[in-house]
């Protein structure tokens, strides 16, 4: 039977500037199959659950393939902590079945709201980067359908360069059908948690360098609004998982379970006015102020991690013109650099409130992968006019300093702008050659930053 | 675990589970500690969906191959359901169905009859097979999901609409022989719903209910033994009003 389409309005999470797309969301595993063997007209590109916040999951030429129905578990190992699932089941799924078991996913985004197939497109990293690197370090491997090769079976050790041009590699090497990740063993639900207070940029980047490592999960909310000797005034954020003993005493017993809550919604989108620099500033030092200095505080998961998807729709703050995220990775020796970003950022204040601010341990191997040594700095900037030169002048400070930006977040910067940035992205291209000559596979974040393989050779439909 | 024999949990039998709504309704009755036996066309794909699970919610999941359109084998399909699980099931519940297009089934008596046999020939086959096994021992749960638009019919999905209507009346006529004999009988009645089905039609978003919301009311009601359940229940409203619109006026509306 012919799978139905839907004409649809698709956006990344920031819901800037939306386009019109055509959607496909198979069921079953014949059902995808058949839709990349031509059913699906143009060139095509795998969605997930649509949290990457440009234009990474967008394909307004071609197709596109909502995998989200694709979410089958397929095997469990409790010996190994190995599981198999198709690309569509979401890390929220993996946690709801896992943790009361005592697995979780080895690394987490800022969200659970993420599928398995979307964290290894972009090689997601997590609180723990310093200590575990990326998503990709405990993927064992991937069933990847291509269109030159057909379904291929790639891991670190088997077509590895296929395997490393797929993690990091924003869709445009295949679709993923099944995954084989390792989870984690862990005692209980909750983190032990220090907050300290960071006066400035060069205290908290001294607390990084000093002490990360006696650190699992670290990270600081960074107060971007703050000037001169404050520049980069901090909340530090860093944990340990708790053991079983050391759950709170109403848990003592049940380590695994977390407490009930219920989740908050953005029905509407907020009118513009709401988020204006005197709201942010107002939340900003509220939130600074009443982050006390703590030791040891228990803090359950979904608290530590996913603090903002208990606030479900919470993009529609931005309004309707959205919102972009910023994402810059400065290597160790661009420190400046980050000076330079916070004091654009500071004099300009358009950046709101959820600045966060981390240390990234060694790159890994993924050809596109975001993390890299050195310092991460994440800003949501509100879709107001003068965004884009805004942004370029942010992107301008990056190059200078050697830093990079993360294609999940990117939306808008231009392809000398990331091909300066992924010095192995020719390499990455010779995998496209290989697998996908004729750019069966494209997105919107593809032919705008350039990263696949030169228009020429792409048959539109 | 996975594997273990169903032993003393109750047992059901999902009858055309690959669907999106029967495989969250498989879930549901796995999460309130069912043993399951998934039957339907796709064997392949209802093994994924049984793998799937056994991992999600450990507990046994066989597949069989069953057609609807088989009638013939009906009645030995009942046998193989009581062989895989040990014991008759405890209960049946009828999930698959065919949404023709309207106009074909119009224009082509081929396609007006495979809505029919499928709709409402293959349940009413298949069913009175474990009515008969369910009536015999004196215990069990009977359902079908069957469709708001067998309520009254409409230009827009008469034909679909007819077969769910007739396979509304067998299941209120069956429900009303096995009460003496504690077998329970539900009519699922699920309004639009966020499935293949209904996929890249235009339709009020306020009134699509996702699968698994679906499932959950459906799984509830057959559980408590309910005669007709509404999925989601304001479609009782909904529905009440349509069949009330006197026909001098109904012939004249676009629905």
């Amino acid at each position: 039977m012919d799978e139905p389409c839907k004409a649809m309005a698709l956006a990344g999470w920031g819901r800037y500037k939306p386009a019109a797309c055509h959607v496909y969301r198979p069921e079953r595993r014949d059902a995808l199959l058949s839709l990349l063997d031509g059913g699906a007209p143009g060139p095509v590109l795998a969605r997930g659950l649509g949290r990457s916040y440009g234009d990474a999951a967008v394909n307004r030429t071609g197709s596109v393939l909502d995998m989200t129905r694709l979410n089958r578990m397929r095997s469990f190992d409790p010996e190994t902590g190995e599981l198999e699932c198709e690309p569509g089941v979401s890390l929220s799924d993996i946690i709801a079945v896992f943790q009361p078991r005592g697995w979780f996913p080895a690394v987490v985004p800022g969200t659970h709201f993420i599928t398995v197939g979307g964290a290894i497109a972009h090689d997601v990293h997590g609180k723990n980067h310093h200590r575990d690197g990326s998503f990709s370090s405990f993927v064992d491997s991937i069933d990847l359908w291509t269109p030159a090769l057909g379904v291929v079976a790639c891991s670190p050790t088997e077509n590895a360069d296929i395997f490393w041009a797929t993690v990091g590699g924003a869709g445009l090497t295949g679709v993923i059908l099944s995954v084989r990740l390792r989870l984690r063993r862990v005692e209980s639900a909750y983190v032990l948690a220090d907050y300290e207070r960071c006066a400035n940029i060069d205290a908290v980047l001294e607390a990084f360098d000093t002490t990360d490592e006696n650190y699992t999960y670290s990270v600081a909310w960074v107060d971007c609004l703050a000037t001169a000797d404050s520049l980069g005034r901090s909340v530090l954020m860093r944990g340990n998982p708790a053991l079983p003993n050391e759950v709170p005493p109403g848990h003592a017993g049940k380590p695994l379970r977390t407490p009930r809550r219920l989740n908050a919604t953005v029905p509407f989108d907020f009118p513009g006015f709401v988020l204006n620099p005197l709201s942010i500033r107002a939340f900003n030092e509220t939130f600074y102020a009443m982050s006390r200095p703590a030791k040891g505080k228990d803090v359950d998961y979904e608290k530590y991690f996913f603090p903002l998807d208990r606030v479900l729709h919470w993009n529609r703050m931005y309004g309707k013109r959205g919102f972009v995220q910023y994402q810059a990775t400065f290597p160790p020796e661009g420190r400046a650099g980050l000076r330079a970003m916070l004091e654009r950022c500071s004099i300009a204040r358009r950046a709101s409130f959820l600045a966060v601010l981390k240390k990234f341990g060694e790159a890994g191997k993924g050809m596109l992968s975001h993390p890299m040594r050195g310092y991460t700095l994440t800003l949501d900037i509100a879709n107001a006019p003068g965004l884009v030169p805004f942004l370029g002048e942010l992107d301008r400070i990056l190059l200078d300093h050697g830093g990079r930006l993360y294609l999940a977040k990117d939306t808008v910067a231009a392809p000398a702008t990331i091909a300066a940035m992924y010095p192995r992205l020719e390499e990455f291209r010779a995998v496209l050659h290989r697998v996908d000559p004729e750019s069966r596979l494209n997105s919107d974040l593809a032919r705008r930053t350039g990263i696949g393989l030169p228009a020429r050779e792409t048959h539109d439909v | 675990m996975s594997n273990a024999s169903p032993g003393s949990l109750e047992s059901v039998v999902i009858v055309g589970a690959s669907s999106s709504l029967a495989r969250a309704m498989a879930a549901c009755f796995a999460a309130g500690d069912h043993a399951l036996v998934l039957a339907g066309r796709d064997t392949a794909e209802l093994e994924v969906i049984a793998q799937d699970l056994r991992v999600r919610y450990a507990r046994p999941c066989r597949v069989l191959h069953f057609d609807a359109l088989d009638y013939g084998s009906h009645p030995g399909f009942v046998a193989e359901c009581t062989a895989a699980l040990g014991a008759p099931p405890d209960g049946a519940v009828v999930c698959f169905g065919m949404l023709p297009v309207q106009e074909e089934a119009q224009e082509d008596f081929t396609v007006a009859g495979r809505c029919l046999d499928t709709n409402y020939t293959g349940a009413m086959s298949v069913l009175e097979r474990f009515a008969g096994v369910f009536e015999a021992r004196g215990s069990g749960f009977i359902a079908a999901v069957s469709s708001v638009a067998g309520d009254r019919g409409r230009k827009s999905n008469y034909h679909y609409g007819a077969a769910k209507a007739a396979l509304n009346a067998f299941l209120g006529g069956l429900q009303n022989r096995l009460h003496a004999r504690g077998v329970s009988v539900t009519t699922v009645k699920p309004g639009f719903l966020d499935t293949k089905m209904t996929w890249g039609l235009v339709l009020p978003a306020l009134l699509v209910t996702d699968p698994e919301r679906a499932a959950a009311i459906a799984v509830r009601g057959i559980l408590k033994r309910r005669s007709i359940v509404y999925v989601p229940g304001y479609w009782r409203l909904i529905m009440l009003v349509i069949r009330h619109i006197p026909g001098v006026i109904f012939k004249r509306l676009s629905l």
